[in-house]
């Protein structure tokens, strides 16, 4: 039996591997019983599992698709009508770099028809498709809510703002080079297809704190703001509240608190480092079971599985 | 004396490292929090209800009125879900101002799960943003460490988890029963409402379902009391809100002011149209509102002025277009869009947004009929009131208002194509030189 290198192309009549190898599917399924500890029915880890399986391969394949079904206790069918409903979720191998332009009315206007077409005519691909040399997958996508910055190009989901032909085609040659290339609101430099999978099934690369907060477009009315003194009204009410409660020190606090509401231990209330975890510590949310047991019961659940297959027949 | 600017969500956002939970304490961050857990959960609902804030996400619908329709708890779960799929087209408020004050939305969340009775909301996040995702994972991270997530939060007694979650693109998630099936692991569809969710929401249970923006004005209305919220804005459309600047104007990006400032009031701070050049036309709310003209200049941005006008106030997203861009091809463009997020569940807009799209390439290409444009809103007709859910609505809003004010591009449609009469290179927003005939983009395939 012919068997599909997975990461190559699809060739027709070529049949695909259906399962990982032990090892690959143990690293796997370890991340994929975190991900279903995050959520109070299993079902809901779908979307999550098929960014990884993405992480994996690059792409929803066949392997990946048999592996959420095992999972999730779904038929293969059942996890291929939920990868084909999303764009994001990829139905041939991926370019190591998805480069999207937006070509959506606003976007295509300010020039985004112009970006897509120098760059399909320079990378000699049309609408998901992928460069030869498998570094860019070619995309024109709807609104990514950046339209102060018209027109924008996302890279492997990465704002590349006020976008020209000529800086939309330095931004893929530098790719196709491999040297690093940095959004203009994002990470340091653009992750791969396959990174940026695993942060999206909710595994952190560590790199929240890179990049600006906020790009001019977005300050332009704070600034103003600030130039004019235009402020909001103060917030007299709380103020109010904070002079009585001082006028009634030491015995602050309210009720229902068992400590004083308005303080917290002073070990965590350092300004910036706080919440910094330890080293060794747990460093993201997906490390950990979020499921509490008052999410569910197993009378809901029985009650819910009926009400999907309900809606699945 | 004209509206100026109210920064409240915008305060933070030019601090260094805005995104920290450090940054947000610095400015006055979760004092919110704190002062809610010292009330009933029932007067912080109260609270939200008596300040008239209304639905950051388009519909505008009373927030408060949202939560008080939860039935009286029974025992099970009941859950917040937070709508940070924005992808209305022209609407860019969400993303921003969870990639610069992240603890803005968490604190809002907490505040709201309290009210509510909730002690495990979700986050859905639409997964074309990964920055954005990252700041919001550890601005979830950094809460908890802080002790304002998990167990007994501040020594309340209050329990609440957050589960982040990134959608997979689907513009259709944006609504709210199809982002609650596409968060149970589902295509995302519409459901048919009643039950709504707060009745038999997530997993059936009860659930609140907000925008971003909405839940982030939370935490100032607990710190400022309703008054202080209905000190800004007018009488039904209180409060501060994100206006969003985009296209041909001289300085975009994000206003935040009272409801009820004016575009000419907006356009006058954002250094007005660009340059040598006259506002056509624009969408108060994105482009599933209906399209105004210079005539709605002065008409106040609420919602009740905004509807009374013909249009939606929606998601305040204000793109912006001057002499030079062709209605048709504006139009069509957006056409394309709803055909191509169209969920395919219910038939008008499964099939209406096909033909559609079908009739408004041939005008584009200057090749309409006569007849064209009565089947245009024909098929419009068909769609509004009958689709499934409001992206069917919402699809033929640009339609039919440029119809009705700028009917003569349309006819003009049967004989001139729109490229012809509006050359894409005046309206970029740099020079080139088109290198293809009308109306052919190279690599699209059909």
């Amino acid at each position: 039996m012919s068997v599909e290198e997975i990461g190559g192309a699809r060739i027709p009549g070529a049949t695909h591997r259906t399962s990982f190898d032990d090892e690959t599917r143990a690293r796997l399924s370890a991340d994929a019983a975190v991900i279903k500890a995050r959520y109070p029915q299993e079902r809901s880890a779908l979307l999550p599992l098929l960014h990884l399986v993405q992480s994996e391969d690059g792409y929803v394949s066949p392997r990946g698709i048999a592996f959420c079904a095992a999972e999730l206790g779904l038929t293969t069918a059942e996890v291929s009508a939920v990868a084909t409903f999303y764009t994001q979720y990829k139905r041939h191998p991926n370019g190591d770099y998805t480069v999207g332009v937006c070509t959506n009315t606003l976007c295509a206007v300010m020039g985004g028809d112009a970006i897509w077409e120098e760059l399909s005519d320079h990378l000699g691909v049309g609408h998901d498709e992928t460069t030869e040399d498998g570094a860019i997958t070619l995309e024109r996508i709807e609104c990514n809510a950046a339209c102060d910055y018209a027109p924008v190009v996302m890279v492997n989901w990465e704002f590349f703002d006020n976008q020209t032909p000529d800086s939309a085609r330095d931004v893929v040659e530098a790719l196709r080079a491999g040297t690093p290339v940095a959004p203009t609101r994002g990470a340091d430099h653009v992750c791969t297809f396959k990174e940026m999978s695993r942060v999206l099934a909710g595994f952190s690369d560590g790199r929240a704190d890179e990049g600006v907060g906020a790009g001019p477009a977005t300050l332009r009315g704070l600034e103003l703001a600030r130039q004019e003194g235009w402020t909001a009204p103060p917030f007299t009410d709380e103020e109010r509240t904070r002079a009585a409660e001082q006028a009634r020190t030491p015995a602050r606090g309210t009720p229902r608190a068992a400590a004083p509401a308005g303080e917290r231990p002073a070990s965590a209330a350092e300004p910036t480092p706080a919440g910094t975890p330890a080293p060794g510590a747990e460093q993201s949310s997906a490390e950990r079971p979020a499921v509490s047991e008052r999410d569910v019961s197993a009378e809901q659940e029985q009650r819910k599985q009926s009400s999907d297959d309900a809606k699945e027949s | 004396m004209a509206t100026t600017l109210a920064p409240v969500l915008t305060d933070t956002w030019d601090a260094d490292r805005s995104w920290t939970l450090g940054a947000y304490e610095r400015a006055g961050g979760y004092r919110g929090l704190r002062r809610a857990l010292g009330m009933q959960a029932a007067d912080v609902v109260t609270m939200v209800k008596d300040s008239g804030l209304r639905g950051r996400g388009g519909a505008g619908f009373p927030t408060g009125m949202k939560w008080g329709f939860l039935p009286a708890p029974d025992g099970g779960p009941r859950y917040l879900v937070v709508n940070a799929d924005e992808s209305e087209p022209g609407t860019c408020k969400d993303i921003p101002l969870m990639m610069a004050s992240p603890q803005h939305l968490i604190e809002g969340m907490i505040i709201t799960s309290y009210a509510i009775g909730c002690h495990h909301a979700f986050l859905y996040v639409r997964g074309e943003v990964l920055h954005v995702y990252r700041r919001l994972q550890r601005a979830i991270e950094e809460a908890r460490a802080a002790g304002y997530l998990g167990t007994n939060i501040l020594g309340s007694g209050f329990d609440l988890e957050i589960t982040l979650h990134s959608g997979a693109g689907a513009y259709i998630c944006g609504e709210e029963t199809a982002l609650l099936d596409s968060l149970e692991g589902l295509r995302g569809q519409p459901r048919l409402k009643p039950p709504f969710p707060a009745v038999a929401g997530l997993y059936a249970r009860p659930t609140v379902v907000n925008n971003v923006e909405s839940i982030a004005s939370v935490p100032g209305i607990v710190r400022g009391g309703a008054d202080w919220f209905k000190g800004m804005g007018t009488e039904r459309s209180t409060g501060h809100g994100l206006f969003s600047l985009s296209g041909h104007v001289t300085r975009p990006g994000q206003y935040e002011a009272p409801l009820g400032i004016t575009l000419r009031e907006l356009l006058d701070m954002a250094g007005g149209v660009r340059e040598g050049h006259q506002l056509k036309f624009w969408t108060p709310g994105g482009s599933s509102t209906p399209l105004f003209t210079a005539e709605h200049l002065d008409v106040p941005l609420d919602y009740e002025s905004v509807g009374a006008a013909g249009s939606m106030l929606g998601t305040r997203a204000l793109q912006i277009f001057d002499e030079t861009t062709s209605v048709v091809r504006a139009v069509t463009r957006w056409t394309e869009f709803y055909k191509h997020e169209s969920c395919g569940k219910c038939t008008p807009c499964r099939e209406g947004t096909y033909w559609l799209v079908q009739v408004l390439k041939r005008i584009e290409a200057g090749q309409g009929t006569h007849a064209d444009i009565d089947l245009l809103l024909d098929l419009c007709d068909n769609i509004l009131g009958r689709a499934f859910c409001a992206l069917g609505d919402g699809a033929t809003s640009p339609i039919t208002s440029a119809v009705q004010y700028f009917r003569e591009e349309f006819e003009a449609g049967t004989h001139t194509p729109a490229d012809v009469l509006f050359p894409p290179e005046h309206s970029s927003l740099f020079t080139y030189a088109p290198r293809r005939g009308r109306a052919a983009l190279a690599g699209v395939h059909a």
